[in-house]
């Protein structure tokens, strides 16, 4: 693989670019790999990039049903924090985090992490409260946050309303070292590093069936033919129920829509990554110029990656309240993704009820700033058979009564 | 040079003229004109820079498709940035500026990108540079790339918008999306079966592009049929028409966004600037008309370069030629209709190089009629670089571009063939196919979006559908309208023939790369999406690095992604992607297409909710009297409760402090009317509440309270309050503030989906009762005093109303009911009166309790109260992971009873654990105020390298009357550690050293609630 | 945008006028009942790509609860019934049976 360079962009650039290879190759599937990672987002490929990287298993095949990034990857709003309340989900999200900051080096892929600082905003008393009790427990997991009072929200966010008739901007939790990054060019680069340990991608290949002999994984089929496979890692987001059942078990999951959309670009007026769950509304700025903006989701089940119009409409309400001078914007795109939610909101990375198949699903609204973590995680769990990072997210914590709730934080009882 | 023409000009009032700015300089344009037709009335030619490159662009569309002329329009709490200068209508006082260069429009230090580093700058560059040194993207590559960054300035950060927005519901059965001449068909014939039709047309004037392309309709000019037609629908009851109105976007169940823009032309105008419509059609025509392609040839950015037809729309509809020497270049017949324009208006056509090797057809033979000079086969090499157009290159299509001809010319009108505008039947999910032969994705009508119903409910019309010519397109729009209106449930009825007078054309060809075989000089100035800076060669390099699917290569080279949404670029984009890797158009597919159709402003989004009517917004009956008196409110759900009444001079802490002291040596007032009241009667009532409750509620005798706990079905502790025995068959269940609604709507849920034979109605009293807390050793003598006053009423003596019991009566005249219950431990009666009797009530206990050092107190001081008397807070002590075990509330969890919702739940391993951490009270050694939030540490760290902790702050505060910091909170193990001292660390360094004692803090045996 | 009849009201009402309450025809496991059945019976839903039974409560209006049969894909809704019900009624399995052939869900099938 050519090294990518300011270097070697100049001596392409005298030849017209002519020169550059393919960032990942696209083969014909192989009798048999030693492991099979379903779904090429970036949950999946991280997780095949730490298996070559962290144990050396590079006979791994990721089979993609339409195209490598595709899904929620390239669907969301790219914002990376790890100010999360619950010890398990600080861990990986700060081992996420942590990965965001040297994955550009590691993958010589510029992912254009951007650690430009997150800010949780609290509008009510109990939000105070609640982040405020983040702060202390971040600062014992390891995750440096702060809380800020209103002077310092409106030195980082000069665009923000603090005095709102309805919600004033009472303080927030700041984490500098969260922000954003260039959501395909995570996927990208890891598919390019995947490639170049001789992973196999394989796009367009979609699976239809899972194969298992005696409570063990045996391979797969699909729609480009059956193959084999010792383990089977199964990350496909939205659509992890239906790959489930075709192993012959089930998942505590439902999909639903989960919206975004775009301003028009500007030039820039908002450094930092802005939270406001009072009104449900979050908001940052793209290195385009976009506003990015997300929203909630629906609450009802649903595969078409079209989302209600209220959720938009309370998006924006909140945003032109939060930050008035967007009302003078304009919606230039919106979208949906579908995202598989669990019974307490956190993700599972499992074991399953077959021996040799794992799980990586069930982030919510909440995945992307995970993927290095989760990969890692995931890797080590199907690698080895256990991951500190990934064991308080196994399937089985439903069944205890042990939950990772991390909706704590910003409750809605007084 | 571009310039007004002396006559033509359809849409414009040349006794009207119109001042207006552009960069400062004031310019002169007439009524009806665009901001652009305006701009090149006056010869402005260039008007924006590109987004990578700082190329010079001028403007190359009439309509919403224009990528390049994007103005900054308006000023202070008016200015919005990007506004297509295309769909501007032109007003007095106009202000607008060119945006995207540095330091001016004519002169910007950004074009060096296109002049000498363009060539370093191909698609994906920044994912393979700025990688070293890490820090360096950080904090100098990409301030630099943010810099560089963004169109439009950003609105001022302090910006208020001076204008107002409103939303709309309508509801019809069949939408039409377009007003022009399929549009208007289509509405004419739906409307003719009685359908209530409602028609939106997005541009300020109806009819679309017929009066420019020219031909009959029923034996009329189209504009007076348009004209006749306006008029009938008119007058038609059933029929809507509004123009200025955008169909935005079309959702599931036939839900669509309307767009109307009803003071951008008349800013002084007055109401409100946009208007949301909602939109329910049973059936919606999309008549959306069609959009022209660029060429791909080199410098077909130059400003001067522009699409025929729209070339041809400024000379008729405004009355403005963009050139005098004027280059054609096509792939087909409609863009000689162009050169039949230039012509009668009085420009020159220098030449049409017409790229298919047997020409054009009719329209061809006219334009060489009239002596113009057509070539076929020919093609332009290049389009000579700079601000404006100066020089053209000719040569073979069929080469790589040697051997040209060089011709002085100052426009370029050009013509790539024409795409059916299908985003809003791909909205939803109406699928398209690949027609070869034009060259373009028309909707397929056996895959339509389907709606509730299953059934397809969008049906397009005219050129939207596919088809071009003027017959063509009314009878497909006059066929789209009886098709909707008979699936909108009305009758069927035959189409008549309509007819038309319009020219036979001869068949487009399609042409990719001009010339076909272009050298990659040339294909790396042959742009594909013009504000992206997206080149053909851009899009070769995508696909030769892998980057195959459309979606890829789209995001690889942003090509489609500017504001203009790849209107123009996306299928000539398609196109070199599909030749890149050998295959076909249909194979590579299409990107999806996504609301809104043009980009809409967010105000109209956020419609009237803004400022005090954000939200609903819900007061108590005494709220203005709280108001009156110093209450610093806080938001609680859609309540305002007061968190302390301040008084002059006094700090919100100083007057917490007061109220603290003041009920528990006099006498406190709390507005307790947010806490819900639910009222729950039936035979099976006592029996449901076992249920809904850990405890049991229905051996409550009447007349009595009983505190009750709630789970939810998860085993967590969800909501608390007081239940009262009204009588055989109802009970009154408080709830907390913030639980009124969802208690309610919990309670309904199980009694609807589970036990929807049991006998039980469940009513929300909240808003019909206001309640007060009478507080403190003076609580009852105030009551009396009242009661003295009005000559009797209500025995409120220990031995008549016990604590934990109710009754109801008058006091002080009013008809009440009492609780005596206490969240405070203090002698306390809660009140509940009307409503509309709240603020009369607590004036009287106000005044009365003068003599016996009244104060209202506010939320602070209640929680602090509790806090001292250890009693817990949903949403403090809990947190939606707590369970009545943990708060030591074993005594209200049932054993007598079988069931209760969180029963099961409670028996899960995790629940039962005995190292779970149970509630004590927590005192600081030094007397200090431990923080909120705060963790108790215990010994190294997790398997992930977090410190371990054993225990956690619930609620903390400082006791007024105890003059110390008190707090409670979950520690493991907790109530067996009495007397342990455990560290809390803060956040700023500091280490909290606490010793865990009872929660309890005052009056533990609990004497002055039961006086 | 879903638009779904409700059955008390006899009217088509906006999705902003409804609160989704998730999978219908939830058979409840309390005490005495297996982790399983009370694992399943919290946590494992059905999760379709297709035909789905699930709640909604006509919350700002009548407050009543029914249950919708709507396809998960195709957002087409087969028929609406009052939640008190313990399966769907026989005309919403016919009109499913007559689109979606050879259907199943949970122990219900065409």
């Amino acid at each position: 693989m050519k090294r990518y360079s300011a270097f070697a962009v100049a001596r392409e650039a005298l030849r017209y670019h002519m020169g550059w290879e393919r960032a990942w190759t696209s083969p014909a599937p192989k009798r048999h790999y030693d492991v099979i990672i379903v779904g090429a987002g970036g949950h999946g490929l991280a997780t095949a990039y730490y298996l070559g990287k962290n144990y050396g298993i590079t006979n791994v095949a990721i089979l993609e049903k339409g195209w490598l990034g595709g899904g929620n990857t390239g669907r969301n709003t790219t914002i990376i924090r790890s100010n999360y309340l619950q010890d398990p989900s600080a861990a990986i999200y700060e081992k996420a985090r942590s990965l965001y900051e040297d994955m550009s080096q590691d993958l010589n892929y510029n992912v254009m992490f951007s650690p430009r600082g997150v800010i949780m905003l609290a509008q009510t008393e109990h939000e105070v409260r609640g982040y405020k009790r983040t702060a202390h427990a971040n600062a014992l997991q390891g995750v440096p946050t702060e809380w800020i009072d209103p002077k310092r929200v409106k030195e980082l966010v000069p665009i923000i309303n603090l005095e709102g008739p309805r919600y004033p901007v009472l303080g927030g939790l700041w984490q500098e070292r969260g922000g954003t990054a260039r959501h395909d060019a995570v996927a990208w680069g890891y598919a390019r590093a995947c490639s170049a340990m001789g992973m196999d991608i394989i796009q367009q290949c979609e699976v239809t069936g899972v194969r298992s002999e005696n409570g063990r994984v045996v391979g797969v089929n699909t729609t480009k033919g059956s193959i084999d496979c010792d383990k089977l890692g199964m990350v496909v987001a939205g659509n992890c129920s239906h790959l489930s059942d075709m192993a012959g078990f089930r998942l505590p999951v439902e999909s639903v829509a989960l919206q975004a959309l775009v301003s028009e670009p500007i030039k820039p007026c908002m450094d930092v990554v802005v939270m406001a769950n009072t009104v449900h509304g979050y908001m940052s700025q793209s290195d385009k110029g976009e506003m990015v903006i997300g929203g909630g989701t629906d609450a009802f089940n649903n595969y078409t990656q079209r989302g209600s119009f209220h959720h938009i409409e309370e998006t924006v309400r909140a945003l032109n309240e939060t930050f008035p001078m967007v009302s003078r914007l304009k919606m230039l795109r919106q979208w949906g993704g579908i995202v598989d939610v669990t019974g307490d909101r956190s993700p599972l990375i499992s074991k399953t009820p077959v021996n040799n198949i794992f799980v990586n699903a069930g982030w919510g609204t909440g995945g992307f700033k995970a993927i290095p973590g989760s990969g890692w995680a995931m890797a080590e769990l199907m690698a080895t058979g256990h991951s500190p990072l990934a064991e308080e997210f196994s399937m089985n914590r439903f069944k205890e009564g042990k939950f990772i709730d991390e909706s704590v934080a910003a409750g809605v009882a007084h | 040079m571009s310039t007004r023409l002396a006559k033509q000009g359809r849409l414009i009032d040349r006794s009207k003229q119109v001042e207006f700015t552009f960069n400062g300089t004031t310019l002169k344009g007439y009524e009806g004109d665009t901001l652009a037709s305006a701009l090149l009335a006056n010869d402005q030619m260039l008007v924006g820079r590109s987004f990578k490159y700082h190329r010079p662009r001028g403007i190359v569309a009439s309509g919403a498709e224009e990528p390049n002329a994007l103005v900054g329009l308006g000023s202070n709490r008016r200015y919005e940035p990007n506004q297509r200068a295309t769909t501007t209508e032109l007003f007095a006082g106009l202000e607008a500026k060119s945006q995207n260069h540095w330091p001016s429009l004519e002169f910007d230090v950004g074009e060096i990108n296109s002049k000498l580093f363009a060539r370093f700058l191909p698609a994906g560059f920044y994912y393979k540079m700025f990688i070293h040194p890490k820090p360096f993207w950080k904090h100098v590559y990409e301030p630099f790339i943010r810099k560089s960054a963004g169109l439009g300035a950003a609105p001022d950060k302090e910006l208020v918008d001076a204008d107002t927005y409103e939303h709309f519901y309508f509801f019809t059965d069949v939408l039409v999306i377009g007003g022009g001449v399929a549009g208007l068909q289509a509405a004419k014939t739906a409307a003719a079966t009685g359908a209530k039709v409602l028609v939106l047309e997005e541009k300020s004037f109806w009819g679309g592009r017929a009066p420019v392309d020219g031909g009959e309709i029923e034996g009329l000019a189209a504009e007076d049929w348009i004209a006749k037609t306006l008029e009938e629908l008119g007058a038609m009851d059933n029929v809507t028409l509004r123009d200025r109105c955008m169909g935005a976007g079309v959702y599931d169940h036939g839900y669509v966004l309307g767009y109307e823009r009803l003071t951008d032309h008349a800013p002084e105008a007055g109401g409100p600037r946009h208007r949301l419509w909602r939109i329910r059609a049973t059936q919606v025509v999309t008549a959306t008309g069609a959009i022209e392609r660029p060429l791909s040839f080199a410098g077909n950015d130059v400003p001067g370069v522009m699409l025929a037809a729209s070339m041809r729309d400024y000379i008729v509809n405004w009355g403005v030629m963009p050139g005098q020497k004027v280059v054609i270049a096509t792939n087909n017949d409609d863009a000689y209709r162009t050169a039949l324009a230039v012509h009668a208006a009085g420009g020159e056509v220098v030449r049409v190089v017409d790229a298919r090797e047997n020409g054009g057809g009719k329209l061809a033979d006219e334009v060489r009629a009239l002596g113009i000079r057509v070539e076929n086969g020919r093609a332009i090499a290049k389009v000579k670089d700079g601000k404006r157009v100066t020089k053209v290159a000719l040569c073979a299509q069929n080469g790589e571009g040697g051997a040209r001809e060089e011709i002085e010319a100052d426009a370029v009108a050009m013509s790539g063939g024409w795409s059916p505008v299908v985003h809003l039947w791909s909205h939803c999910g109406g699928k398209l196919n690949w027609d070869a032969a034009n060259a373009h994705f028309a909707p397929d009508p056996d895959r339509a979006p389907t709606s509730h119903d299953g059934k397809p409910f969008v049906v397009t019309a005219g050129s939207a559908s596919g088809p071009l010519g003027l017959g063509a397109v009314m009878a497909d729009a006059a066929a789209a309208g009886a098709k909707a209106a008979e699936a909108a449930g009305r009758p069927a009825q035959a189409v008549a023939e309509i007819a038309t007078n319009d020219v036979a054309e001869a068949q487009m060809e399609a042409v990719w790369f001009m010339p076909a075989k272009a050298d990659i000089q040339l294909r790396m100035k042959s742009w594909l999406d013009y504000q992206n800076d997206v080149k053909v060669s851009d899009v070769q390099l995508a696909a030769r690095e892998g980057y195959e699917s459309v979606e890829h290569t789209k995001r690889y080279t942003t090509l489609g992604m500017a504001t203009d949404q790849g209107k123009l670029s996306n299928i000539n984009g398609l196109a070199v992607l599909a030749d890149s890797l050998n295959s076909e158009i249909p194979q590579v597919g299409t990107t999806t297409f996504r609301p809104p159709y043009h980009p809409i402003s967010m105000g109209a989004i956020g419609g009237e909710a803004r400022g005090e009517v954000f939200q609903p917004l819900r007061r108590t009956p005494m709220h203005d009297w709280h108001e009156a008196n110093g209450a610093d409110f806080e938001p609680v759900g859609h309540w305002r409760r007061p968190y302390a009444f301040v008084r002059g001079g006094e700090s919100v802490h100083d007057a917490v402090n007061r109220e603290v002291r003041n009920t528990r040596e006099n006498l406190g007032l709390l507005d307790a009317s947010t806490l819900g009241k639910l009222v729950v009667k039936g035979p099976d009532a006592g029996k449901f509440l076992d249920m809904m409750y850990t405890n049991m509620m229905s051996n409550l005798k009447i007349g009595k309270c009983r505190y009750g706990l709630m789970c939810s079905e998860n085993g967590f502790l969800m909501d608390d309050g007081v239940v009262a025995r009204i009588d055989e068959d109802t009970w009154l269940c408080h709830t907390t503030t913030g639980g009124a609604e969802r208690i309610h709507g919990h309670m309904e849920e199980w009694l609807q989906t589970e036990w929807y034979d049991w006998k039980v109605y469940v009513t929300n009293v909240t808003e019909q009762l206001a309640q007060v807390a009478v507080v403190g050793p003076n609580a009852r003598k105030v009551l009396e005093k009242l009661n003295a006053q009005a000559g009797g009423g209500m025995d409120v003596s220990k031995e008549a109303l016990p604590f934990m019991e109710w009754r109801d009566g008058e006091i002080g005249g009013f008809k009440a009911r009492a609780y005596r219950i206490s969240f405070s431990g203090e002698l306390s009666y809660e009140i509940a009166v009307s409503a509309s009797e709240g603020q009369a009530f607590w004036n009287a206990l106000y005044e009365a309790g003068k003599e016996f050092g009244v104060m209202p107190y506010g939320t602070e001081a209640l929680h602090i109260l509790r806090a001292e008397k250890g009693f817990i807070m949903i949403g403090d002590e809990t947190d939606g992971t707590v369970i009545p075990q943990d708060l030591n509330l074993q005594w209200a969890l049932s054993k007598k009873k079988e069931d209760f919702l969180g029963k099961r739940a409670h028996t899960r391993s995790h629940m039962a654990d005995p190292d779970r951490w149970k509630l004590v009270g927590l005192e600081t050694v030094d007397g200090s105020v431990l923080p909120d939030g705060a963790y108790a540490v215990g010994n190294g760290v997790n398997a992930n390298g977090q410190k371990n902790t054993i225990g956690r702050v619930t609620s903390t505060y400082y006791s007024a009357n105890l003059g110390r910091g008190i707090a409670m909170g979950l520690v493991k193990h907790g109530p067996k550690r009495m007397g342990e001292i455990i560290e809390f660390p803060g956040t700023d360094g500091t280490i909290y050293k606490a010793k865990i004692v009872d929660p309890v803090f005052y009056d533990k045996e609990g004497e002055k609630q039961n006086v | 945008m879903l638009m779904l009849h409700c059955p008390f009201c006899d009217e088509y009402v906006e999705e902003t006028e409804l609160q989704a309450g998730g999978e219908a025809h939830l058979k409840r496991f309390g005490p005495g009942s297996s982790d399983d059945e009370f694992h399943d019976y919290l946590f494992t839903r059905e999760n379709p790509k297709g035909v789905h039974f699930e709640l909604w409560r006509h919350i700002n209006g009548c407050g009543k609860w029914f249950i919708a049969a709507r396809c998960t894909v195709t957002l087409e809704v087969f028929g609406t019934y009052p939640a008190n019900c313990t399966e769907p009624p026989q005309w919403i399995k016919d009109k499913i049976s007559e689109k979606r052939p050879g259907w199943t869900w949970r122990e219900f099938a065409g």
